[in-house]
């Protein structure tokens, strides 16, 4: 049985010997355990054919566009580091398989809605009693608890429900939307910091943990100085464009290439100088009443034209060079593809290709945290559906070859 | 959780990286560590960040700080200051920076370094100032957001320094691991840039597999189809927005069979969208013109709901949606009240309900044990007296 502080010595991953059992869907549980991976601990994706995994399903990209559960780009982004097992958890010889790979375990992470697993005889109980140490991470929309916590949600909404869509955009307009299901990535780190301070506790007290995190109480988190402002004034915080309480000015203007763009912000007067300098020392800037933060931001709509009228006229790298050689704070805006040829996350080595049995070459995403002593992740693209039941259920849980040929023929493990 | 651990925050001058200390800082005083602040005389520089409690301007009354200072203690130093800078992190596990101003391999071998700096502690643009705004750009996050067409649009309430932070809790905590068997600290190098690059990951996915570069489409989201078509999730409502979207696979599908219900019972008119066989629907291969016609129903149908119509009818079908909430809908959210969420904090004379811990903890949630902390408030009962500042410095704090 493994626990901290019996890595070998030689090991520089932290979680080395750390062994976690995933039943997870989709981004928000599975990623908590592509970072626990990350870092060195044996994490064991527990699915069913019968019942995939939307990212295996439903989601693109495919390889060559054609759907299939091992075509699937984002279920092999998104479960990357772990080994894959299947099991039809409606059998009860699964159910009982199950328990006995818990049995071996130190960390379960399961996300699915409010008491689904203990409908399929893997309530919390039944695990802590296979293992009264583990620490159980329950991550879903809504939480374990309350009225809502049956209610089955997808990031891209839930990200609507806590605030964040109400905060981006023009305020004459309809929303826009955070690209995808943001909220589910704010609950992967809680999630992640979750298991890790109960890890550290077990490791001084000897205690499991049962975590339960609601999505959407994790994504408040990062809502919480406009919830406080509510709270406070009785205001309703709301989108602004990019507009800032205290930077003036404070946007994002064009340069002389198609769809380019620079950011650029200035924090105090100083930086006005500097900024009217790097513009060339125009003419307009030499207004007396924009000298001061509150005369620039009576006119700051007007001071976002002149500047984006220098803007127009300057390649994006140009530009931001220089207005970063004044010190003033400004970048390029990126698309996500250029991140790919990034000079400062190449350094950081931020994405990590790998080669999938099926898909090819994969670019997998580091965690954004660089540890000096650590080997970190991850390393290998997420498994095939079922790519490791054998190793795991013969290997691990300890079956023979009569008995785990007769679980396959019974279909225990579609 | 964390009882025992000791952690110091070095605060500079720079807001974002205040403000990302001060959210990893609050994530471990949460979980039971000792997280003592240490400010310059001046003081946090986000003390000062509008808005404020009552609007009324004074260093314990700003929200960024309210929201991100709760459950520490606080003591000043100057920069210059090493003397009690050292006797400081003396007994520290965990020390958290915004800038290498404790060098980590001149550091005691078991304290564990956190650096959060924009762009990372090493490389082409390690001393790069950034804000929010630039860190997010920077990331292709900023890029994802907004009409087609016209600017990038950020956030109103600035992210990066809280995903930062977030992470750099993260880090911590694996470094605090490690030394359980290493014996050795060691330096977690975070960056902002790079944590804002995992807000995102199906358009890199995209980017890198299909070769295919996601844009801001306003409302609308991609990475659902085959053929390139795009679902709108943002909706106006009769008093606001909702979102939903037309989606398949199985919850997908049966919120479409739930919509048509509802449509029903409302007489409402769609013809279009009653007559999709659920059974064998798939989104993934539907035309623009077919998700065009058919948003145009549920577009219409949208309208006539209110925010609070719409979020008891999807919860009454369990099918997929959610009101486009405020702060006011947050807190009058039954959901969260029954999860009691929500504590009082008395601050300056005021109670604010603030949000609760991130998790439920053996069914505890962490509370907040106490205020945010004033200027130097805790300087006695941390320092030994020798290192108490001299009455200039605390002239200076006022």
């Amino acid at each position: 049985m493994s626990s901290l502080g019996q890595a070998k010595p030689d090991s520089r991953s932290p979680l080395v010997g750390i062994r976690v059992v995933e039943l997870g869907w989709a981004a928000a549980g599975p990623l908590v355990g592509t970072y626990l991976a990350s870092h060195g601990a044996d994490v064991i994706h527990l699915e069913s054919s019968t019942a995939l995994d939307p990212f295996r399903s439903t989601y693109p990209p495919f390889k060559d566009n054609e759907p299939g559960p091992d075509r699937a780009a984002m279920f092999a982004f998104y479960n990357a580091g772990k080994r894959g097992v299947t099991l039809d958890l409606k059998q009860p010889r699964a159910v009982e398989l199950a328990l006995r790979l818990v049995a071996t375990a130190d960390v379960v992470i399961e996300s699915f809605p409010a008491g689904t697993l203990a409908r399929r005889g893997l309530g919390i109980e039944v695990l802590r009693a296979t293992r009264p140490d583990l620490v159980i991470l329950s991550s879903c929309n809504q939480g374990q608890t309350g009225p809502h916590a049956q209610h089955p949600g997808y990031g891209s909404q839930l990200t609507a429900l806590a605030g964040f869509t109400q905060l981006l955009g023009d305020p004459e307009r309809t929303p826009v939307i955070l690209y995808g299901p943001y909220i589910d990535y704010i609950a992967v780190g809680y999630g992640v910091i979750a298991v890790l301070a109960a890890l550290d506790r077990r490791a001084r007290t000897g205690q499991g943990c049962v975590i339960d995190l609601s999505q959407y109480e994790a994504g408040l988190q990062f809502m919480a100085p406009a919830l406080l402002e509510h709270a406070a004034n009785g205001t309703l915080p709301t989108r602004a464009g990019n507009r800032d309480r205290v930077a003036v000015p404070h946007g994002v203007y064009p340069t002389s290439e198609p769809d380019s763009w620079i950011a650029l912000s200035v924090w105090d007067d100083g930086e006005w100088t500097s900024l009217v300098e790097a513009l060339g020392d125009p003419e307009w800037a030499r207004d007396s009443s924009l000298a001061t933060a509150d005369g620039r931001r009576s006119r700051e709509a007007w001071i976002d034209e002149r500047i984006a009228e220098w803007s127009r006229r300057q390649p994006r790298a140009s530009a931001v060079t220089r207005l970063r050689s004044r010190g003033l704070r400004a970048a390029p805006v990126q698309s996500v593809g250029e991140l790919f040829r990034d000079p400062q996350l190449a350094e950081r080595r931020a994405w990590r290709t790998a080669r999938h049995p099926v898909i090819g070459d994969l670019r997998l995403m580091a965690p954004p945290f660089v540890l000096s002593d650590a080997d970190q992740g991850p390393g290998r693209p997420g498994p095939l559906l079922g790519q490791h039941t054998e190793e795991v259920f013969r290997g691990i849980v300890g079956l023979d070859a009569a008995e785990y040929a007769a679980c396959e023929a019974a279909g225990v493990f579609r | 959780m964390l009882d025992g651990l000791r952690v110091i925050e070095l605060i500079g001058d720079d807001v974002w990286g205040a403000a990302a200390v001060g959210h990893c800082g609050r994530i471990l005083a949460d979980l039971g560590a000792d997280v003592v602040k240490v400010e310059p005389p001046t003081g946090d520089p986000i003390r000062t960040v509008p808005p404020y409690i009552g609007e009324r301007a004074a260093p314990d009354r700003g929200l960024l700080w309210t929201a991100l200072n709760a459950n520490k203690r606080s003591v000043t130093a100057s920069p210059d200051d090493t003397a009690r800078r050292a006797a400081l992190l003396a007994g520290a596990d965990v020390v958290l920076q915004p800038a290498l101003t404790v060098d980590p391999a001149k550091a005691d071998p078991r304290l564990v370094v956190v650096t959060i700096t924009p762009y990372g502690a090493s490389g082409p643009l390690a001393s790069t100032p950034a804000s929010d705004l630039e860190v997010t750009a920077s990331s292709g996050s900023l890029w994802l957001a907004g009409e087609p067409g016209g600017a990038p649009v950020r956030t109103t309430l600035p992210q990066s320094p809280l995903w930062a932070g977030m992470y750099a809790a993260a880090g911590a905590l694996l470094a605090i691991i490690a030394r359980r068997s290493t014996g050795r600290g060691q330096h977690v190098d975070v960056s902002g840039q790079q944590s804002m690059v995992t807000v995102h990951p199906p358009a890199a996915v995209f980017a890198d597999v299909a070769r295919e570069e996601h844009m801001r489409l306003g409302p609308n989201l991609l990475g659902r189809s085959i053929v390139g078509a795009r679902f709108r999730n943002v909706w106006p409502c009769a008093d606001g927005h909702v979102s939903f979207a037309i989606q398949g696979g199985p919850i997908g599908r049966h919120t479409g069979r739930m919509l048509t219900a509802w449509m029903a019972e409302r007489q409402f008119d769609a013809p279009r969208f009653r007559a999709i066989d659920w059974a064998p629907f798939d989104n993934r291969t539907l035309s623009q013109a077919d998700v065009d016609a058919l948003e145009a129903e549920v577009g219409a149908f949208l309208r006539t709901l209110t925010k609070r119509e719409f979020f008891a009818g999807v919860i009454a079908r369990n099918m997929l949606g959610y009101p486009v909430a405020d702060a006011a809908d947050i807190y009058s959210d039954e959901q969260l009240r029954a999860r009691a969420f929500w504590q009082d904090v008395a601050i300056d004379g005021t109670t604010l309900e603030f949000p609760g811990g991130f998790a439920l903890f053996d069914g505890e949630r962490p509370t907040v044990r106490r205020p945010p902390p004033r200027l130097g408030e805790h300087q006695h009962e941390v320092m030994p007296p020798n290192l108490w500042p001299a009455a200039r410095d605390t002239l200076k704090a006022r």
